[in-house]
């Protein structure tokens, strides 16, 4: 019954409302028609409510095209991403080129042992800013939009990570690319090169949980931004990504044994070798996947105190 | 979930008290009827975004309790967000995507796909007056035509209830008419139950159902904009002077006068409730005659919802406001 009146209703409008085309948008703004689409909104009302979208679509299909797609709109930021490897790949490439000679060093070319260090700093650097986006969604109402519609918190996060490590794949494959071009080699081959990227992957995504986390508990564009430059660049120099640990102070040594850094870089080089280590790279690899799992738990729990402070 | 429910807004006793010991609700409890629209009208800080945002399943509060549309919104918010539509206070877009991608998007959210989604982002886009702006980013919108997306983009699902934070704020005048012939077209034509904070006052006399005003964290009075004022009996003299100092003796002249219940300076504006305004007029100037001050204008006006605010809140709207 209430179908066929609902029909009846719509169509008389259906004709009615075809001059509106002719009309120009700020006429049609004015007077806003919506009394036809409206009724039928009225008897429709019940065909969408509670209805969503299962929480692996909503996080890989929507929201990670959206990260995908704000980024491609921004030329800049790409190429700022691409530029600034390739600024440490030639400034560290020269200022250490001799590094390589220091006896027990273990020999060989520089760019060969720089290369997989840039790619694991490249990828936590990008990585550590990632709650950047949901410092500007908050600020600007889109993260209140997400929260109270039907998106699962989980979503979310598996969003941004998901969006990291696609931009990570294209970020190290690049810088790989760069720096073969500029001497280094990969013994290790195909397979190696692929297990680089995979272990950048792990720490970017790992980094990225942990910016989320701090994202949704300080809200604060500068706290990020202090927070991101005091962990990167001493968590790389207390790894082997740019010297061997052979060279350095027992201390550092140490540390970079608890550091995940060291954990990816070391797997990342190892990889790329003639013989590579498999035991030892599924060691490191199994230690970064854990930290990707409690960061990423992390980051979904954080939602629970963002929104306390509401 | 009952037919009679659907669109029904229930609050009782909200109260929340922040980290910092502010006060924002003190016991907020009211009912929104299906398919009206209500308006929760109060000075800045009044406790309004704090009772939208508990309503929305965003906040929670300390006691009392909520349910939207039959479900409770502490036992199971995921319900409640599937059948709701909520506007914030900033814009909601995401201003690198089109106007039609923040539509799909929201929509795909909801889990609707392809034909369907198409259908019903164009049937929206038409409906807000954005369909030439379509295929336009959101940065490059005017202030208006976000606001009709931000709303375009919450109705995709066609939720049984639409919150709205101050929407009309920022907006210039046509925008702001524009914008309550959309809200009050969806209540009346579609039944969406619209509750909206605000806190002109002109606007929530105007257009809304019921009114609720809300002053430190409690709602002080609930009714129609006329019932409202039929609650104050009489009328306001109104004397505008040329200082506020003026003003402040004329307060104190006035006070003493028997015709007058209750005068307060605004300004350089004195309001004395009086009875029967015409009646009182020829003692109110007599008083300020006998003060020795020069009048600038008097008038008599029936009661205003200002008024409303005064006599329930014990200060003007302007004051409450900071303003």
């Amino acid at each position: 019954m209430s179908t066929d009146r609902s029909i009846a209703k719509s169509e008389p409008s259906l004709s009615a409302s075809t001059p509106d085309l002719a009309r120009t948008e700020a006429d049609r703004a004015e007077i806003l028609p919506l009394s036809a689409e409206s009724a039928r909104d009225g008897e429709m009302s019940r065909a969408y409510s509670w209805r969503t979208a299962s929480p692996v679509r909503q996080a890989w299909v929507i929201l990670t095209a959206r990260h995908l797609r704000q980024l491609y709109r921004m030329p800049v930021v790409i190429f700022m991403t691409l530029i600034q490897p390739v600024i440490w790949l030639l400034l560290f490439g020269a200022l250490f080129k001799k590094v390589a000679e220091i006896p027990g060093f273990g020999g060989g070319n520089y760019i060969t042992y720089l290369t997989p260090g840039v790619v694991i700093m490249t990828a936590m650097f990008s990585a550590s800013w990632t709650g950047m986006a949901y410092i500007e969604d908050m600020g600007n109402g889109v993260m209140d939009r997400f929260l109270t519609a039907p998106v699962g918190r989980g979503a979310l996060t598996a969003a941004m990570l998901a969006y990291q490590g696609l931009t990570t794949v294209l970020q190290s494959a690049i810088i790989v690319a760069i720096g073969w071009g500029i001497g280094a080699t990969f013994p290790g081959g195909a397979a190696g090169i692929v297990t680089l990227i995979g272990v950048s992957v792990l720490i970017a995504v790992a980094m990225a949980g942990i910016s989320n986390w701090f994202a949704l508990l300080t809200r604060q564009r500068e706290a990020l931004i202090g927070a991101s430059t005091t962990l990167v660049l001493p968590l790389t120099f207390l790894s082997g990504a740019f010297l061997s640990l052979r060279l350095v102070p027992g201390w550092i040594a140490d540390i970079a044994k608890y550091n995940p850094v060291n954990w990816a870089a070391s797997a990342g080089r190892i990889a790329v070798q003639a013989h590579p280590a498999w035991t030892t790279i599924g060691a490191y690899s199994g230690f970064l996947a854990l930290a990707v799992t409690v960061t990423a738990a992390a980051a979904t729990l954080a939602f629970r105190s963002y929104q306390r402070s509401l | 979930m009952t037919t009679s429910s659907i669109g029904l807004v229930e609050a009782e006793g909200l109260r929340k008290t922040y980290k910092s010991d502010v006060r924002a609700l003190d016991g907020i409890t009211f009912t929104v009827g299906a398919g009206s629209v209500y308006a929760l009208l109060g000075p800045n800080g009044a406790g309004k975004t704090t009772t939208v945002r508990i309503l929305t399943t965003l906040s929670r509060p300390d006691a009392g309790g909520a349910r939207v549309a039959g479900v409770d919104v502490l036992k199971h918010p995921a319900r409640v967000r599937s059948l709701i539509g909520a506007v914030s206070q900033h814009t909601g877009a995401v201003d690198l995507l089109t106007g039609r991608e923040n539509l799909a998007m929201q929509g795909s959210l909801y889990g609707i796909r392809d034909k369907d989604l198409r259908r019903r982002v164009s049937e929206l886009l038409d409906q807000f007056g954005l369909a030439a702006a379509a295929k336009r980013q959101v940065r490059t919108y005017s202030g208006g035509m976000r606001r009709r997306l931000d709303i375009a983009t919450v109705l995709v699902h066609r939720p049984a209830v639409l919150f709205l934070d101050e929407p009309t704020t920022g907006l210039d005048p046509e925008g702001r008419a524009a914008l309550w012939a959309v809200l009050t077209d969806l209540a009346a034509e579609a039944g969406t139950t619209i509750l909206v904070t605000t806190h002109y006052l002109d606007e929530a006399d105007q257009h809304a159902t019921k009114i609720a005003i809300v002053d430190r964290g409690r709602i002080v009075a609930e009714g129609t904009a006329d019932q409202l004022k039929a609650g104050l009996a009489g009328d306001s003299v109104l004397v505008e002077l040329g200082t506020a100092a003026h003003a402040e003796r004329v307060t104190a002249v006035l006070s003493q006068l028997p015709q007058v219940a209750r005068a307060t300076a605004d300004g350089s504006v004195v309001r004395a409730r009086v009875a029967d305004g015409p009646r009182a007029l020829p003692a109110v100037l007599a008083g300020v005659e006998s003060a020795g001050i020069p009048v600038l204008s008097v008038s008599v006006a029936r009661p205003t919802l200002d008024d409303v605010y005064l006599h329930h809140a014990g200060r003007s709207f302007h004051q409450a406001e900071g303003i």
